[in-house]
């Protein structure tokens, strides 16, 4: 390199070389990307945990001419970066938080397109006896047990329903602090192997436990209570934001809510786990 | 035990089975972190020896600034540089987000301050009076800059495997930048990552262990030619 530095400087050319080779740089560096069909899809970690993102991306990719990139991080993070215009179009869960997002202006439209329920797992032994209670009971019970309980707490469509949850139970807030609730801040399977492990209770989608974990000594304690439906949207951004495939999300959102895509979610896993991960929106 | 016992079998299996994926995941690690070592050790090991052998103001400084380039954590770099090339970010246009070349791009932010120290380490350890001995010899500056890397030639070695080692097992800045998508920017330590997160410890492991043979293969390599290199002398 300094060789190549040296020998330019006696040619006195050095300041037009190193102009030419940033510039076709940047124009080869720009030229590999083709934005009209290429979009950046942000979504939860329990769709991606499932594998369900990638089946149904793919049928995507297949029916239309888009290619699509998924990254998969929190809700909280994924309307972050809605706001910032980072992605193209997102499939989130926090429903509260999505309206927050329109509201303000950042999205342009929310569609709902499937949904599962959340369920409250924890060690088959089930210390604090929450089996067969209702939510609150059940929330109530572990707080005054001291079980050990794991949280997300990373702003996810999961973590603000467990928020939800705490105070619906009565708390004024989150139980942070006290030395039998701890957060992770991963995903959700991850989180659910620090509960396997610590022996805890965990809020999860049902779809992700399913997915991951039915044969691990957890078991289901707490289900099919009005308050733990968990619907996911699709998130359409502000049109006047720029550098964003609108088309391309529309063109994504239109693919969720047809039939077959809708039979195919209600189907995906069915035979696998013996139930629906997930159901469609009807 | 068995989790390991579990792993190795594993391993096999995807190996001998010819687990497309892995195949797939390894080539594109190589390539990745073979080219930030290339684009590190040529970009570093310049730095060093100018930082090393020629007389600026400011040296001292520009040292103690590649000193700390070394220590500094990787997921830094790679959030310095998510944030450069996010599309709200100045370099957003290039669309380079979620691309090799981010990851690229991190990893060299990462090396270069290391390869560089180590190069300048180096060139400042060869004896003063070889550089006025060289020149005194009639040694052109091309010649100059070849001799005293040749003397160099083990630190220069150690500088490029500190690169190559520092790239192959990052993991943070690559997540980050490179997002770990499926089929384009999933390296071995990105893809073990999200093993261990769906609880599928075996594979993981599987992934590890092919992780840490190439690294094996690498240093057996790069060590054997620093013995030939040695035996020289």
């Amino acid at each position: 390199m300094s060789l190549v530095f040296v020998f330019l400087r006696k040619r006195g050319c050095i300041d037009k070389s190193l102009y030419a080779l940033i510039f076709l740089s940047l124009v080869w560096l720009t030229s590999c990307s083709d934005n009209s069909r290429s979009m950046l899809l942000v979504t939860t970690t329990s769709t991606e945990n499932t594998g369900l993102i990638d089946a149904l991306v793919y049928r995507f990719e297949e029916e239309t001419d888009y290619m699509v990139k998924v990254v998969a991080v929190g809700t909280g993070a994924a309307l972050r970066m809605g706001e910032r215009g980072d992605g193209d179009v997102l499939l989130v869960h926090s429903p509260s938080a999505e309206i927050n997002f329109i509201n303000n202006g950042f999205g342009a439209s929310r569609t709902q397109v499937m949904k599962n329920w959340f369920v409250i797992v924890g060690p088959a032994a089930d210390p604090a006896k929450i089996k067969g209670l209702t939510v609150d009971e059940g929330l109530k019970a572990i707080a005054t047990a001291g079980s050990m309980f794991v949280s997300r707490g990373d702003d996810s469509g999961t973590h603000k329903k467990e928020m939800d949850l705490w105070k619906i139970a009565g708390f004024d807030s989150t139980p942070s602090g006290q030395d039998w609730y701890t957060a992770t801040g991963q995903g959700m399977s991850a989180t659910l192997t620090v509960a396997r492990q610590t022996q805890a209770y965990t809020l999860t989608d049902k779809g992700t436990w399913l997915a991951t974990s039915t044969d691990s000594g957890q078991v289901v304690l707490i289900d099919q209570e009005d308050e733990l439906l968990n619907v996911y949207s699709v998130i359409l951004l502000n049109l006047a934001t720029e550098n964003i495939n609108h088309k391309g999300a529309r063109a994504f959102r239109d693919f969720m809510i047809s039939i077959e895509t809708q039979n195919m979610i209600e189907m995906f896993g069915r035979d696998q786990y013996g139930e629906s991960l997930f159901y469609g929106i009807n | 035990m068995d989790l390991i016992l579990d792993a190795i079998w594993e391993t096999f299996l995807l190996l001998s089975q010819g687990d497309s994926e892995i195949w797939s995941i390894t080539l594109r690690t190589l390539i990745i972190c073979g080219s930030s070592t290339i684009i590190s050790f040529a970009f570093g090991a310049s730095a060093g020896f100018c930082l090393a052998v020629l007389p600026f103001r400011g040296r001292a400084a520009l040292v103690t600034f590649a000193n700390t380039g070394m220590g500094m954590p990787p997921v830094i770099a790679g959030l310095l540089v998510a944030i450069l090339l996010w599309r709200s970010g100045p370099f957003g246009g290039l669309n380079l987000i979620y691309t090799p070349i981010a990851m690229i791009i991190s990893q060299c932010v990462i090396a270069i301050p290391l390869v560089a120290a180590i190069t300048a380490g180096s060139f400042m350890s060869l004896p003063e009076s070889l550089f006025l001995q060289i020149r005194s010899l009639g040694a052109g500056r091309k010649e100059t800059l070849f001799l005293l890397a040749y003397e160099a030639r083990l630190g220069l070695m150690v500088a490029m495997m500190a690169g190559f080692g520092a790239v192959i097992s990052e993991v943070g800045a690559a997540m980050m930048v490179g997002g770990n998508l499926a089929g384009d920017t999933r390296v071995l330590t990105t893809a073990t990552v999200l093993l261990v997160s769906k609880g599928e410890f075996g594979r993981a492991l599987a992934y590890g262990i092919v992780l840490l043979a190439m690294v094996f293969v690498v240093a057996v390599i790069l060590t054997s030619v620093q013995n030939l290199a040695r035996k020289r002398i």
